[in-house]
């Protein structure tokens, strides 16, 4: 039996790495999945608005844990055997593009119905009318969200390790088999958890918070509002 | 692709499925309405209580928010036993969810209460209500029915999280699933059905509760048929 000690606390820091390379991978392939998702709910078709809607409906109805059994066996129904890190990186990246999808959506949603007639009115192409109106706007109103959810991706990837990946959870569960020491192995992963989440949280809070929406529908800002316009007026 | 669909085995696991579909249904109603409880709670706390549970509750609820679900259930059902607190890892997977789910619904209804306007309870001092009859009925009733949109998607997130519970060999739907791929080789029909199990249960749990928010709060019923 091993003692719980530092080569143990080391062998869990050295599997962030994975879950890391887990959380890029996730957040790339479900940033640029969920671009296209959002792109295709705002489409002036109805049958692809219905469609992409139904694949969120799905993806997000899902739990994650069978979607990931689902990447991690169906390629072998082709004779292909996947490597847990790319069926956990597939899974997360189809849930991260349904989730991030429908932020983004909402997003551009929430863009005034005039921006997009004023920008057409000056003969922009569609194209450009989302690269240089809309998509700037949109933006600084999705980014909270968007960061609100890297730290749902970031505890995701700890699924990961019931398909056997490698990632903090595991290395935690093969430390505290090898130690009997279950509480100092699994607290240790939920201390790596939290330093990276906690900093991730407070900054999509302080992004909330100064968002340019913002100020008018917190009940501070109304006060502030009410009691200031006797007097400029 | 040379693989035939054979969902013929499925039928021999029906008692052993709608089992797990009860532990998951049982898990997600004790999970929402326990967190509910424990959540509104801790919002009132964080809130109006004194300094110190404040600081208690602050902790509890970024613990539970910046941490896994599934590290969560690991610590309790894994950990406790070395501080004398042995589980059965039903009770345990409860406890964690019900712990998960608090944290966030605290978080959800702390800003609902905080978006209730200052002189509704300046209003209600005047009218002479005490602190406990001003949260009971003057600043929570309308806290809980702005904030009622974020608490059905985050108790739906919580229904599929209970997927978690069979990591530690809880036999709930998902449980239930590994064991039957497991002895039967039938991987991909037992999950895709477990799959679409999973997204129907989520459109009856959105519903059911849009229903109890209807029941429970006059105006968005009122909203919903018009001024009646």
């Amino acid at each position: 039996m091993r003692e719980f000690g530092q080569a143990e606390v080391l062998f869990i820091i050295f599997a962030l790495q994975w879950t890391l390379t887990l959380t890029a991978l996730a957040f790339v392939g479900g940033g640029i999945a969920g671009l296209g998702v959002a792109l295709l709910r705002i489409s002036r078709s109805r049958i692809i608005r219905w469609l992409v809607s139904g694949y969120i409906q799905i993806v997000q109805g899902m739990p994650l844990l069978v979607l990931m059994f689902l990447c991690y066996y169906a390629p072998s129904l082709f004779g292909i055997e996947l490597d847990a890190l790319f069926a956990a990186g597939i899974a997360l990246t189809l849930n991260a593009s349904a989730f991030l999808g429908a932020i983004w959506e909402s997003a551009l949603r929430a863009i005034p119905k005039a921006q997009w007639e004023s920008a057409e009115a000056l003969a922009l192409p569609q194209s450009k009318v989302l690269r240089f109106v809309i998509a700037p706007q949109a933006v600084r109103i999705a980014l909270p969200s968007t960061v609100g959810y890297l730290v749902q991706i970031v505890k995701e990837t700890s699924l990961a390790s019931i398909i056997g990946f490698v990632e903090i959870t595991r290395a935690g569960q093969l430390v505290s088999n090898a130690t009997f020491e279950p509480m100092k192995a699994f607290v240790c992963v939920a201390i790596l958890y939290f330093v990276i989440c906690f900093p991730l949280s407070r900054f999509s809070q302080w992004l909330e918070a100064r968002s340019p929406g913002r100020a008018k529908g917190t009940s501070r800002g109304k006060r502030s509002i009410r009691s200031k316009s006797p007097k400029t007026t | 692709m040379g693989y035939n669909f054979q969902f013929g085995v499925l039928v021999n696991y029906l008692p052993e499925f709608v089992g797990g579909l009860g532990l998951t249904l049982l898990l997600s109603l004790v999970g929402i309405f326990g967190g509910l409880a424990l959540g509104i709670a801790c919002a009132i706390v964080s809130v109006r209580g004194p300094l110190i549970p404040r600081v208690m509750v602050r902790v509890y609820v970024e613990i539970m928010r910046n941490t896994p679900m599934l590290v969560q259930i690991f610590v309790i059902f894994f950990g406790l036993p070395s501080l004398g607190i042995r589980l059965s890892p039903f009770v345990s997977v409860l406890l964690a969810i019900v712990l998960n789910n608090g944290g966030y619904i605290a978080e959800i209804v702390r800003a609902g209460i905080q978006s209730i306007h200052p002189s509704q309870v300046e209003a209600a001092e005047s009218l002479g209500l005490t602190g406990g009859q001003t949260m009971r009925f003057v600043i929570l009733p309308p806290a809980l029915e702005r904030v009622m949109t974020p608490i059905i998607s985050q108790s739906v997130l919580l229904m599929l999280a209970t997927s978690l519970v069979s990591a530690i060999g809880v036999e709930d739907l998902t449980g239930v699933a590994m064991i039957a791929s497991s002895e039967t080789f039938r991987t991909m029909e037992i999950y895709v059905v477990i799959a679409f199990i999973y997204v129907g249960l989520n459109f009856v749990f959105r519903a059911l509760l849009n229903a109890v928010g209807l029941l429970m709060f006059k105006r968005s019923r009122q909203r919903l048929l018009g001024r009646a």
